[in-house]
């Protein structure tokens, strides 16, 4: 059941409509569209043809070397995708350190379940680095977006209240409350409607793959219980990291370190 | 006392000022001349370097928060944080501030209103008043009553007069000559920036008290 060149093409012309609607009502996603879709097309076969030879290679090194690649793809994601972005080094390095902090815990208590031998085996290590990567990058990149644009929309608020002597956190409680939860959004409908509404993505791939439903389903709650942890983590860590960078020891607004 | 020495940030400044218990002194000058950015600098609400000092304790000395609750700035467009009046006030304030919200011509029911369905000039009295409700040892007023209609206005003075007769220490930004005359006793000239020496200011613009 694995798809050739035509039965991919049969895909892309899906791809293809969509982008043609796009430019029919103009919403200017079409350009957008087109370049993600050669993306995907270009990055998992690239990855197929690395993971392959990483995968024969039998070391650690490069296993780990692969999941540090890709934590470095995810804080550039999450800097790509701020409106209002901090300013200097700041806009990637933020969210990428703290997504990739939760991402090492995650894992690590995912390898201290699945106990895979040896414990950097690149069959349990890379899709559940790359499962939980993915997950905590789209919650942060939220999270980030939506506090920075609150802070900057209720900028006068903020600072009525720091005037009349509110600390920082005080006076941003309101907006790391809001931001935390709309980053959160995602893995808590994921996790919700996984099975009723949506198979999840490596539930269905176990299951073409032909694998038990019911193991997979198994290996499924894990993962999505190791998402839930890691975007709490994640998405909480950032947004309150932010929040320290866009106020000063001194409990002022620091709107001048947004770019 | 309110002590402010070689006051700067950037091309703002020096600024040196001091002003006794009950002092009031307006801050006058042409629109971007950097009246607002001395007043956000005494209160610490941007970096600065200078000394500023109430009653000989240095602001570095207090945490930011507790120098903003002694030295209190208003915005002239202030900001709101919550749907309703009452979410800007403390829960004792309405009873407390009384006679100060009857001055200012606004209606007991005031606290229940959204903000949102507050006029221009609702807005700026009851700015006034959330800034007297924390009890301000100097009060930095950023055009208090800019969009007041002159009832109003005499309510607003006549609040700012009387707690600054109470030993308020009062910085005034003011376009309005006539007011500066009425509330301050002493004035601070800015322009391009910088402190200018009251002689040279015009007797035209600035009338003397």
């Amino acid at each position: 059941m694995i798809p050739g060149p035509l039965d991919l093409a049969l895909g892309a012309a899906f791809v293809l409509l969509n982008a043609g609607l796009s430019a029919m009502l103009g919403l200017g996603l079409a350009r957008t569209m087109l370049v993600a879709a050669c993306r995907l097309v270009v990055q998992l076969t690239l990855v197929g043809l690395t993971l392959r030879t990483v995968f024969g290679l039998g070391a650690p090194g490069p296993v780990v070397g692969v999941v540090a690649v890709m934590a470095l793809a995810a804080a550039y994601e999450i800097g790509a995708r701020q409106e209002r972005p901090l300013r200097g080094p700041w806009r990637y390095a933020l969210g990428g350190f703290v997504t990739a902090g939760a991402t090492v815990i995650a894992v690590a208590v995912g390898l201290a379940a699945l106990r895979p031998l040896p414990w950097w085996d690149p069959h349990a290590l890379i899709p559940l680095a790359g499962i939980v990567l993915g997950s905590v990058m789209s919650g942060v990149a939220i999270g980030l977006n939506g506090f920075t644009g609150a802070v900057q929309r209720e900028r006068a608020g903020i600072e009525a209240r720091l005037a009349l002597g509110a600390t920082r956190d005080e006076a941003l409680a309101p907006l790391t409350r809001s931001a935390i939860r709309a980053g959160l959004i995602p893995v808590l409908n994921q996790m919700a409607a996984a099975g009723l509404i949506t198979l999840p993505g490596m539930m269905t791939g176990q299951i073409l793959a032909g694998q038990d439903p019911q193991g997979a389903a198994a290996s499924q709650i894990l993962i999505l219980f190791l998402l839930a942890g890691a975007s709490g983590l994640g998405v909480t860590g950032a947004v309150l990291a932010a929040s320290r960078r866009l106020t000063d020891a001194r409990h002022r607004l620091r709107l001048d370190r947004l770019a | 006392m309110l002590r402010i020495e070689s006051l700067r940030r950037g091309r703002f400044g020096p600024f040196d000022l001091a002003l006794a218990p009950g002092e009031a002194c307006a801050v006058v000058g042409p629109s971007g001349a950097g009246k607002s950015v001395f007043l956000r600098m005494v209160a610490d609400l941007d970096p600065s370097e200078g000394r500023v000092s109430l009653d000989g304790i240095d602001r570095e000395a207090v945490p930011a928060p507790l120098w903003r609750r002694r030295v209190t700035y208003l915005a002239a467009e202030a900001g709101w944080w919550a749907e309703s009046v009452a979410g800007h006030f403390s829960a004792d304030a309405p009873s407390r501030l009384g006679p100060e919200r009857e001055a200012l011509r606004l209606p007991p029911e005031v606290f229940g209103w959204p903000v949102a369905r507050l006029s221009t000039g609702e807005r700026q009295r009851l700015a006034l008043l959330r800034a007297l409700s924390g009890g301000p040892r100097v009060l930095l007023l950023d055009e208090p009553t800019a969009s007041l209609d002159p009832d109003s206005v005499r309510g607003a003075e006549a609040v700012i007069e009387a707690r600054r007769a109470a030993g308020l220490i009062v910085v005034l930004v003011s376009h309005d000559p006539a007011q500066v005359a009425r509330l301050a006793s002493r004035r601070l000239a800015v322009a391009d920036g910088q402190a200018i020496p009251s002689a040279t200011i015009p007797s035209a613009t600035i009338p003397s008290g």
